[in-house]
């Protein structure tokens, strides 16, 4: 019985804030559009009794996923969302794992400042550090005119409104997901793996990719989904600094809410943009999985 | 056919393996190994013995390749070893905590410098089969290290510095992590391997009756220093110094002053006692101080003076220590001096002779004590 307490409050906490809000998205999702409040039709009206309901449950259909296949800037935006999320999630494998890297190699009284380095972003408030980027990141911003002054250009780089500011900016944003996995995996490593390895005839190059890359690899697998799970349906980043250049689904799903306040439509697209997360979601879960397997 | 007794440092024609030049190794201000000369020769299992910091590991981690010496030089078979990265030596190391790649299968491991070399597969797939059956692990091949008892960790880390066939192996406190009873199966299994593979052993360990087992050879270390460098038996028997009397085995120390006196000397060490008699190939001068090392096992215990010893003195039991086989008794003079002496527990125990408080005669040869100058 008091086992059965124990788990039914996680459970219930996700009934309530994932299920349930869930159903309520995918039931949108397969009403039509109205001008009325909310803007949808049909909505459950208890007061018809049984007849209510069912015409509730025959007045919805997927005609919002139909329609999503009509217009190809949906699938567009779908594929260029997941391609800009890989791309960035790359990319911030490549800057966050030597940053890793070094933290776990730097003498041990070092380290907790340097790990509060990382975290201190997360203090100030998501929005003002993407504002201030296009500050840094405009043409007549901090880095134009840095580089205008030392002579490395004569003509201000275009940079924002750019994909390349998505990425600088996904990048920035991001960096701490990859960095603590990848992190914590290398310096659980022990240090004579290397020593061993090196004695055994591996060169400090050749050490790096046989013993420490493999045995980070649970680490980068982790930073990777942390990383791109959430890249995939990013809003902010893309609108702040990305311009209209940009295609991104996060941004997709924005207008349809907002601009044209087609709530079905709009639905839809959430609920597509879900199971495409689905697939990522599960490997993640996979992968922690294995490594719990793995420490027991 | 006549055993030929394996001693090549008492052949001055034998080439020892490796050769220490007035080696200095010097961390900042610390002196981890002070200005030594030495050789260990071929099939040697050579046991570097002494407290931790002492140096011993230092004087590994130089022949592995992973410290440089500050001053001197290492020879390898006759080759300055200073130039040469740990990965381009043909020696190889067992490490303390065995290093094993979590990653990789037992199989992987022991293969793992052997495809370093580039070696073709089947060369690789035969030796680590050779290797497996020497360390009895066939069955064990396919588990990742984390899947076996320490032991058979242990046996695997072995394995794998031995697939290189080095010329050298180290090994450091390779023991350490087993307990008690597979620690002295696993010296045997050592000193075994040793044999059979032929190849010239170094081991790093604090403990001594691991150091005097397996060794052929032991050096005690103190302070960046080899004190006693010789055979478990003459490092024993004859030690060299105070320090080496004092920390391999149990042992009384005495000091006093010598007189020659016959064919030994005679050692005053307290006012209104007899002196002590020891005889020795070490000179004193008349008057020069010394000290009487004295291994309880060599003292006699009776409780009417023995007739025939020189070496008698009477006292009183303060402690017993009861190890099963043996007791040792801690015995006071009325200088206040202690003696300890061992006795074989041949009868039962409710048999004993002595007891506490009881006074008895300790009594030892001529030839019992070790003289040692300081």
């Amino acid at each position: 019985m008091r086992r059965f307490a124990l788990i039914f409050l996680p459970y219930a906490w996700l009934l309530a804030l994932f299920l349930v809000p869930f159903l309520i998205v995918l039931k949108i999702s397969l009403s039509d559009i109205a001008t009325a409040i909310p803007p949808y039709t049909p909505t459950l009206d208890f007061s018809q009794g049984w007849q209510g309901i069912r015409a509730f449950f025959s007045a919805l259909d997927f005609e919002n996923f139909a329609f999503l296949r009509t217009d190809d800037l949906y699938w567009k935006s779908y594929v260029s969302s997941l391609q800009i999320a890989a791309l960035s999630t790359l990319l911030t494998l490549l800057v966050g794992y030597p940053i890793a890297y070094g933290m776990a190699n730097a003498p041990d009284h070092w380290r907790p400042t340097l790990m509060m380095l990382v975290i201190l972003p997360f203090w100030t408030s998501f929005l003002i550090r993407v504002y201030s980027w296009m500050g840094i990141l405009s043409t007549e911003g901090y880095l134009n005119q840095v580089l205008l002054k030392i002579g490395v250009i004569s003509e201000p780089l275009i940079i924002l409104n750019t994909p390349t500011a998505v990425y600088i900016g996904i990048v920035y944003t991001y960096l701490p997901f990859m960095i603590l996995p990848i992190y914590s995996a290398l310096e659980r490593m022990d240090g004579s793996l290397l020593e061993a390895a090196e004695d055994l005839g591996c060169s400090r190059i050749k050490a790096f990719w046989l013993i420490t890359v493999p045995l980070s690899k649970s680490g980068i697998i982790a930073g990777c989904f942390l990383v791109f799970i959430p890249v995939i349906g990013e809003f902010v980043i893309p609108s702040l600094l990305g311009g209209s250049q940009t295609l991104m689904i996060g941004k997709v799903l924005w207008e349809e809410f907002f601009n044209n306040r087609d709530w079905p439509v709009a639905s839809a697209v959430a609920v597509v943009l879900l199971l495409i997360l689905i697939i990522p979601i599960v490997l993640f879960q996979r992968n922690e999985q294995k490594q719990r397997e793995a420490e027991e | 056919m006549a055993q030929v007794v394996f001693e090549p440092w008492n052949d001055p024609k034998a080439k020892p393996l490796i050769q220490f030049k007035g080696v200095t190794k010097r961390f900042g201000e610390f002196t981890a190994i002070d200005n030594q000369t030495f050789d260990i020769y071929e099939r040697e299992f050579f046991a570097l013995l002494g407290p931790s910091g002492c140096g011993k590991t230092t004087m590994m981690r130089m022949l592995a390749g992973f410290e440089k010496p500050t001053e001197g030089k290492i020879l390898l078979a006759g080759q300055d070893l200073a130039p040469i990265p740990p990965n381009k030596r043909s020696v190889n190391m067992m490490f303390q905590s065995y290093a094993l790649f979590p990653h990789l299968s037992v199989w992987e491991n022991i293969a793992f410098g052997l495809k370093r070399d580039g070696k073709p597969k089947d060369v690789i797939a035969a030796r680590v089969d050779e290797m497996l059956k020497l360390t009895r692990l066939q069955q064990f091949a396919k588990r990742k290290p984390h899947q076996i008892s320490g032991g058979q960790r242990q046996r695997v880390a072995l394995a794998r510095s031995l697939a290189k066939a080095p010329k050298l192996l180290l090994l450091d406190e390779p023991l350490g992590a087993l307990d008690a009873k597979l620690r002295q199966a696993t010296q045997f299994e050592l000193m075994d391997i040793q044999e059979k593979t032929g190849t010239t052993f170094v081991i790093v360990t604090h403990d001594q009756e691991e150091a005097m087992t397996v060794a052929s050879r032991v050096a005690v270390m103190d302070n960046g220093r080899i004190i006693q460098a010789d055979t478990p038996a003459r490092i024993y028997e004859m030690p060299n110094s105070v320090y080496v009397a004092d920390f391999i085995g149990e042992v009384t120390i005495i000091p006093g002053t010598a007189r020659k006196s016959g064919e030994g000397y005679e050692i005053a060490y307290a006012e209104g006692m007899t002196p002590l008699y020891a005889e020795t190939e070490t000179t004193f001068d008349n008057g020069e101080t010394c000290h009487i090392a004295l291994r309880p096992e060599k003292v006699a215990i009776s409780a009417e003076r023995p007739e025939d010893r020189r070496n008698a003195v009477q006292g009183k039991i303060i402690d017993i220590a009861y190890l099963g086989n043996l007791s040792t008794y801690h015995v006071a003079l009325p200088n206040g001096q202690m003696i300890k002496a061992q006795t074989a527990n041949t009868r039962r125990l409710s048999r004993r002779g002595f007891t506490w408080e009881d006074t008895v005669w300790l009594s030892w040869t001529d030839t019992a004590a070790v003289l040692l100058k300081g």
